[in-house]
């Protein structure tokens, strides 16, 4: 084949289907390595069965819930904080998707990944869809043996929270990513849990219902309504039982495209961040 | 031969490339070209900008003045078109090393469009070329440097690219493994008529036969095939014409914080 030859079809552009194969393909790695870090699925389980399991039986008492959408009738703290604890699968994985961007970065996997001749939009997003994916199954299977401990929500909730969870899922690697464009060096991820992770998780309707917020502190409330994972974890209960909040469902939908937005931009070669720090992993 | 003296397109051309990192300028006007089949070797001590100036021909980062074509594609304004006909070796690891050769390669040809059947069939090519075809199945990690080191240079030219970079690969092998990855990618540019860009920092992978640039604090002081370089120098051979182009650029004043 002659140079000529290569040179022209490499001016042609891909095909749909090679933006098919390229987007299985890194939905398949995503997979596999998913497949070989079984630790992380354990600990990515295992976090959430600890807040059920010991938390909840312990507040259980202490935290009565009243009747609030889309509950009809009182609910056991454990129902309560399930839809929390699904976006706290979710936040973690985010956050350590996030984190192993960071460190593709340093060795040089994310730059396999950034030198491919498709769009880096869509590299991207294809990266983010798949994290997405791998963070739905965790949190399946974290209903799944919830159910087993009298968590129960009814039959049709765990195929209508499907979409719910794709959205929220998106959301939250979406800010992921974002703040892996940020973070400089791996080290720094312990700050990633301190000042976003425990913040975020903390502030929302994950553990409390916000008019319990209120009535102890009216600014923390404003602090809560203002959070996105609040908002992530109503869609999430609220589908979890086929009802659907228009209001959080559209913060979401905002706010996983600025998030997406804010990466892809932060990830441009042109206008991005990654040149002017020094460049990947301080590298010259 | 190459072509350098025909207006040919050049696999590879730098026009007046800066950048800086904040205050500090890793590159400073750099121009340099790699004819197509032709082995040039970048020379630069650690710190010269060699991986600077990978990164924005491989748009990690967008080149802010200066221009870097591929085969008369702008890296900018055409990436895609670019990037396709460009295979990289990046100075650290880039392989996944809990996946078997053979996905790590997979997932590479999908990258670049190439779907399974194509991609196992150049993979299994591409393994058979580097001796590697009995370890296809074994995880990555079990290999050692040196075969890490064909594997990425397999996975380099899966996509059958024109241009091949390498950024300093022998970095951390022993004396054989060096020497027998730079014979492979010699023998590869021969049989594949591929344009190759080797940067390294050390003088002895410099053949008498290739084109070389050297590269020092960011701005290429000698650039030609190494027979012209060394005579311009008035210097026996390449390593001491290296010794005086980089002692008289620092004693020249130029101004630069150190």
């Amino acid at each position: 084949m002659t140079i000529e030859l290569d040179v022209e079809r490499a001016a042609r552009g891909f095909t749909l289907k090679q933006y098919v194969i390229c987007w299985n393909g890194i939905v398949w790695r995503e997979a596999l390595r998913f497949l070989h870090q079984r630790e992380r699925f354990v600990s990515a389980l295992v976090r959430p069965l600890v807040w059920l399991f010991i938390f909840a039986a312990g507040f259980r008492q202490v935290l009565g819930v009243s009747i609030i959408p889309p509950y009809q009738t009182y609910v056991l703290y454990e129902e309560y904080i399930t839809p929390g604890l699904m976006a706290m699968i979710q936040l973690f994985n985010g956050m350590q998707s996030s984190l192993t961007m960071v460190y593709d970065r340093e060795t040089g996997t994310m730059r396999t990944l950034l030198v491919s001749p498709f769009p880096r939009w869509f590299l991207l997003t294809s990266k983010l869809m798949a994290g997405t994916l791998v963070s739905v199954l965790q949190v399946y299977a974290y209903l799944l043996i919830a159910w087993f401990w009298e968590v129960q929500a009814p039959p049709v909730g765990y195929l209508t929270v499907l979409p719910a969870l794709i959205l929220s899922g998106l959301m939250l690697g979406a800010l992921g990513m974002l703040i892996s464009s940020v973070i400089k060096q791996l080290e720094n991820f312990s700050g990633v849990m301190n000042f976003v992770i425990f913040p975020m998780f903390f502030a929302s309707s994950a553990l409390y219902p916000l008019w319990r917020v209120k009535e102890s502190s009216p600014l923390l409330y404003y602090v809560c309504e203002f959070n996105p994972f609040t908002h992530a974890t109503e869609v999430i209960r609220f589908a979890l039982y086929g009802e659907v909040t228009w209001s959080s469902l559209a913060v979401v939908c905002g706010c996983t495209i600025v998030f997406m937005v804010g990466a892809i931009i932060a990830y441009d070669p042109a206008r991005g961040m990654l040149a002017r720090r020094g460049g990947p992993g301080g590298a010259t | 031969m190459n072509a350098l003296g025909r207006n040919e397109t050049q696999a590879l051309e730098v026009v007046h490339v800066s950048h800086r990192y904040g205050a500090r300028k890793a590159l400073d006007d750099v121009s340099l070209a790699v004819a197509p089949s032709s082995f040039t070797v970048l020379l630069g001590l650690n710190g010269a900008g060699k991986s600077t100036l990978f990164s924005l021909i491989t748009r990690l980062y967008g080149t802010r003045s200066g221009t870097i074509r591929i085969f008369g594609h702008d890296v900018s304004r055409e990436p895609g078109a670019a990037l396709r006909l460009l295979g990289v070796v990046f100075q650290s690891r880039a392989l996944d090393l809990d996946l078997s050769v053979m996905q790590n390669l997979t997932y590479h040809a999908s990258l670049h469009g190439i779907g399974r059947p194509e991609a196992a069939s150049q993979a299994a090519f591409a393994l058979a070329r580097t001796g590697l075809t009995e370890r296809a199945r074994d995880t990555v990690r079990n290999l050692s440097g040196g075969q890490m080191r064909r594997v990425e240079i397999a996975r380099a030219l899966l996509h059958r690219p024109r241009l091949l970079l390498l950024d300093e690969p022998t970095v951390g092998l022993d004396i054989n493994a060096r020497a027998e990855i730079l014979d492979h990618v010699r023998r590869l540019l021969t049989e594949q008529n591929i344009g190759v860009l080797w940067a390294t920092h050390l003088i002895d992978e410099v053949a008498p036969g290739d084109d070389v640039a050297v590269l020092h604090l960011g701005r290429v002081l000698a650039h030609g095939p190494v027979t012209e370089v060394v005579a311009a120098s008035g210097e026996p051979d390449i390593r001491t014409a290296f010794a005086k182009l980089t002692r008289a650029s620092a004693a020249e004043p130029t101004g630069k914080a150190a």
